[in-house]
């Protein structure tokens, strides 16, 4: 018998609506935390997955209540708890590693402080005594120069080093139970692997229990032993990692998994239709009914309970889930990738754009110049055929989305011209352009909720551009919207609806309802799936990719996600520092990524799949400012030649599959040395 | 940072010659001058030629504006119009007047505003808070001529505990004042104390929500440890600029209050020059309550510039 370090008992938390209803966000939770486990929780946002590590540490939400059950660590229930006795628990049995770190350390306080105040609440230790953990906590978590660090607020520090910070924290009173939330989301592909690896080490160091709460598979499945699903404030599916990820029974994990883009597949993932429903608003049944590819009509009725499954030693929440058992995924190959006729017609021509954020000085505002010898963004070349999906990928810094708003005007070019069609030059200034030419590039952005207007229905936001560009008004104008919206499958009762009544998904569809609006050559994306869950993320994809088919639209598509750029582009761009290191077909980029930096990208990608270890190669330094001189990758280049890196610009090498890198090594060399690792 | 003061100070003289300007400008414009105020309806013919004369008002007004401006940088604003006074004798005794009244409310105002607005933020939606914020928004939303006529009637009619309005003269000493000042003090501190308490209470509340003290309590900090070290030095921030606005407010005059009490402070002295057409008294007052704006907004930013590390760090960066 294992033991056990956390017990939860048929556990519900929820609120009182306004008019008075108690409704439930976790409904009946139970599961236990066995000793040097690692529990992943997974589900889209709204599905209850960070109250119920909150209440694992005795904490509810301003707002919210236990309505029954507990949460039982050593014998008592953490939720009848007095505060003080919750003082000795919290940081000493039970610490939490917060999702973003950056919000989560006192900004007021140094971090040496921070994690002082820690060990003075948890250990007998003296003053000097602490301050030598203090530096042991910094070097075990793998930051550099412990007792600057030490010294410095949170603010001076990067996303990956105040992530790291917060888990020395946790670590400083030795628990028992580590709660992570989200604790990689928002960091760099790179930075991500480096922390979860560190976390793993941990695991294994500390024989810690850790419950890793993430909406992330990838992340899930790279710490968990064992994965707990859950969907609508239930757990609908439990068990051991390898078993959900690779067998998944329930229909929403199988779905799920189904709509995750994957480095390993070709082509777009499928997509699940609808959206998580709002607590409250399922009576009865079943809470994944509606968008269940298997619901039957007892489903509609009957609330499924959760059934152990001993053959497959997982509990589910599913009367079907036996037809589920043996289905094997070769379904998600048979995703449709669109063939592209790859026309030569140029649409776009980028030709040495440098873009400068350097606060202009008197004298050049004058003279209407910017002298920046080292500017963010340096020496973009990049042609683009109609109907083709270029993508831009890089780590945040990169300079991908300035150099989209760069095309589209919002951020002025200092050297370098843009042109259209392949003649007509893109003034760099908005007001200069020509409205045909605003009209023929529009952008879609990351957040519907801030690109939208709150105050606006939907048919006045997608109306603006039918009136702006093409003077529709009155019963054309309202027909014209209805067939718009019809193209991104939102009925004719959408029209009246605010930004707010929308889901998520449905908000950037009408975010992309407003760009084909205007009949547009290009569109620019602006990491539009980013805020997204992953079964909307791959509906949105999909409609994209089918209004492509549909006006032969030119997308320049920005993400920081490779395996979504994998799935939706024809040609890639690498950008490092402001940078171009790598451009070529997405197929031979993902299938040999020549430059070394690629290569790091691409390495430390999360695939759902546990038997797929990320490849870390570079460390995860963040540089604030590219480098004067030579590659501008010399910093972190796992391949480093020697001085020329540091001294000359590497000049560009084409291979046969018509790829081209920025590096001083030969490509062949490159492609050999990776095949010989 | 010494760049960042001297562009600052030198932001802030600019900004008075501005206002002088706009005060000399509009002074100018108003129909009427300190002549025919003064000599009623025997203002026409050589009375009103001579007055002009004795005056100096048949300079022409660009000169009198540069010869004011002289004087004013040396210290001189001149004489008053209606009075024949020197100015500076005019404003010293109400200048002292007006810190009296201004120190006492913010000594006993401030310190409420930032307890009532703690404690209500920290048993938000408990019975401490529902009671407190009930009686703020009520004392913001009484007009203040309303509650200090209330007061009056109450404590100095009724009661007959305390003088009703200040009868004492224009240059009385401190301990004179004394007395005097405790109803105007309540009717300005009630309204004062209301406003910062409300924003005091925002701002705690906030940061109460914040993923940091979130963090804190995770981390098992006990309650009032964590209130002193993680929420108040955050919360109490921004609370620095308003604090210094309603410095700023009570230093320049609470004209209605002082009407109300007939105090003898600077901001009965702007209605008695604006109805006298003194101009020379209304620019030195408009210079002086625009260098106390100043002043006071100055101090408050490089507080908050040095008590908050991000934007310390900020600045040495630069």
């Amino acid at each position: 018998m294992q033991q056990v370090v956390q017990e939860i008992k048929n556990l519900s938390i929820g609120f009182t609506s306004k008019k008075g209803e108690q409704i439930s966000i976790l409904k009946n939770i139970s599961t236990t935390i066995n000793k040097g486990e690692t529990v992943g929780i997974v589900g889209e946002s709204g599905s209850g997955k960070s109250t119920l590590a909150l209440a694992m540490m005795g904490y509810v939400k301003h707002g919210l209540f236990t309505i029954s059950g507990e949460c039982i660590y050593q014998s008592n229930d953490i939720l009848k708890m007095k505060n003080r006795e919750l003082e000795n628990i919290r940081g000493r049995k039970i610490a939490m590693i917060p999702q973003n770190a950056g919000q989560s350390l006192t900004p007021n306080l140094k971090i040496g402080y921070q994690i002082d105040e820690a060990l003075r609440l948890h250990t007998n230790f003296q003053k000097e005594d602490r301050d030598v953990k203090i530096s042991e906590l910094l070097n075990k978590v793998r930051l550099p120069s412990p007792e600057t660090i030490a010294k410095r607020y949170p603010h001076e520090l990067s996303g990956g080093q105040q992530q790291r910070v917060a888990v020395a924290m946790a670590l400083a009173g030795s628990p028992d139970l580590l709660l992570l939330d989200e604790p990689t989301t928002g960091l760099d592909v790179t930075t991500q692997a480096h922390v979860l690896e560190l976390l793993n080490f941990i695991a294994k160091d500390t024989g810690t229990s850790m419950v890793y709460v993430s909406h992330d598979l990838g992340a899930i499945a790279q710490v968990s032993d064992r994965v707990i699903v859950m969907y609508s404030g239930e757990i609908v599916l439990d068990g051991p990692v390898k078993t959900i990820l690779k067998n998944p029974i329930h229909p929403y994990t199988y779905g799920l998994l189904k709509s995750i883009p994957k480095l390993t597949l070709s082509g777009l993932p499928n997509s699940m239709s609808g959206s998580q429903p709002q607590p409250g608003t399922i009576k009865e049944g079943c809470s994944f009914y509606d968008r269940c590819e298997f619901a039957e009509d007892k489903c509609k009725i009957n609330s499924p309970e959760l059934e152990f499954v001993s053959e497959l030693n997982s509990s589910v929440r599913c009367f079907n889930h036996k037809k589920l058992h043996k289905k094997k995924d070769e379904d998600t190959k048979s995703s449709k990738k669109v063939l592209r006729k790859l026309t030569k017609n140029e649409i776009l021509d980028i030709s040495s754009v440098s873009i400068s954020y350097a606060k202009q000085k008197f004298i050049e505002q004058l003279l209407n110049k910017i002298d920046d010898t080292n500017p963010t963004v340096k020496d973009i070349n990049i042609k683009i055929d109609k109907g083709e999906t270029l993508a831009l990928v890089g780590e945040s810094g990169s300079g991908k989305s300035t150099i989209l708003k760069s095309i589209a005007g919002l951020i002025k070019a200092k050297d370098g011209i843009i042109k259209f069609d392949k003649n007509k030059i893109l003034s760099n200034d908005l007001k200069k352009r020509d409205a045909n030419y605003l009209r023929a590039i529009q952008l879609i952005f990351q957040n519907p909720d801030e690109s939208l207007n709150p105050n606006h229905t939907v048919e006045e936001i997608v109306s603006q551009p039918l009136k702006l560009y093409f003077g529709l008004s009155g019963n054309e104008l309202k027909q014209k919207i209805i067939e718009v919206l019809k193209k991104v499958r939102l009925g004719e009762f959408y029209l009246t609806r605010y930004p707010r009544q929308l889901s998520g998904g449905e908000k950037q569809r009408v975010a992309v309802a407003r760009a084909f609006a205007a009949k547009p050559d290009i569109i620019l994306c602006d990491e539009v799936t980013s805020a997204l869950d992953v079964s909307v993320q791959a509906a949105v994809l999909n409609l994209l990719q089918e209004l492509k088919v549909d006006f032969g639209t030119t997308y320049i598509f920005v993400s920081h996600d490779l395996a979504v750029v994998k799935a939706i582009s024809d040609r890639v761009a690498v950008l490092y520092q402001g940078r171009l290191c790598e451009i070529g077909p997405s197929e031979s980029v993902y299938k040999f990524p020549s430059h070394p930096y690629t290569e790091v990208l691409l390495g430390a990608v999360l695939e759902p799949d546990p038997d797929i270890k990320p490849k870390l190669v570079a460390e995860d330094i963040v540089e604030e400012k590219p480098p004067e001189k030579g590659c501008s990758f010399q910093g972190r280049c796992p391949r480093l030649l020697g001085q020329i890196c540091k001294t000359d610009v590497p000049p560009w090498q084409i291979d046969e599959n018509g790829n081209a890198i920025r590096c001083h090594i030969k490509i062949n060399d490159l492609k050999n040395q990776q095949i010989s690792n | 940072m010494l760049i960042l003061v001297l562009k600052r100070i030198l932001l802030g003289l600019i900004t008075l010659f501005i206002v002088s300007l706009i005060t000399f400008v509009g002074v100018e414009v108003l129909p009427g001058d300190a002549c025919t105020t003064y000599l009623e309806r025997e203002a026409y013919g050589a009375a009103l030629e001579a007055c002009y004369k004795r005056l100096g008002l048949d300079i022409p007004a660009y000169e009198r504006y540069v010869s004011w401006a002289i004087g004013v940088i040396q210290g001189d604003f001149g004489y008053s119009l209606s009075g024949e006074m020197k100015i500076n004798d005019v404003l010293g005794p109400r200048v002292k007047n007006s810190l009296v009244l201004a120190s006492a409310s913010i000594l006993i105002g401030i310190p409420i505003a930032l307890l009532l607005g703690i404690i209500t933020a920290l048993w938000r939606d408990k019975m401490p808070d529902i009671i407190i914020s009930t009686f703020t928004i009520f004392s913001m939303t009484i007009p203040e001529f309303i509650s200090a006529t209330l007061l009056i009637l109450i404590v100095a009619i009724w009661l007959e505990w305390l003088p009703g309005i200040v009868i004492v003269p224009t240059g009385a000493s401190v301990s004179e004042l004394l007395p005097n000042i405790i109803l105007p003090v309540i009717a300005i501190s009630m309204i004062m104390t209301a406003h910062m308490a409300r924003m005091v209470r925002s701002s705690v509340i906030q940061v109460m929500a914040s993923d940091y003290v979130q963090m804190a309590i995770l981390k098992g900090v006990p309650y009032w440890k964590m209130v002193f070290k993680h929420v108040l030095p955050n919360a109490l921030l921004p609370a620095i600029n308003v604090v210094a606005l309603t410095i700023a407010w009570l230093l320049g005059g609470v004209v209605v209050t002082e009407v109300v009490f007939n105090y003898p402070g600077l901001g009965r002295l702007v209605i008695e020059s604006i109805s006298n057409r003194d101009l020379p008294v209304v620019q030195a007052l408009a210079i002086i309550l625009a260098s106390i704006y100043v002043i006071i907004n100055l101090i408050a930013d490089l507080l908050t510039l040095m008590l908050n590390p991000r934007l310390k760090s900020l600045q040495i960066k630069k």
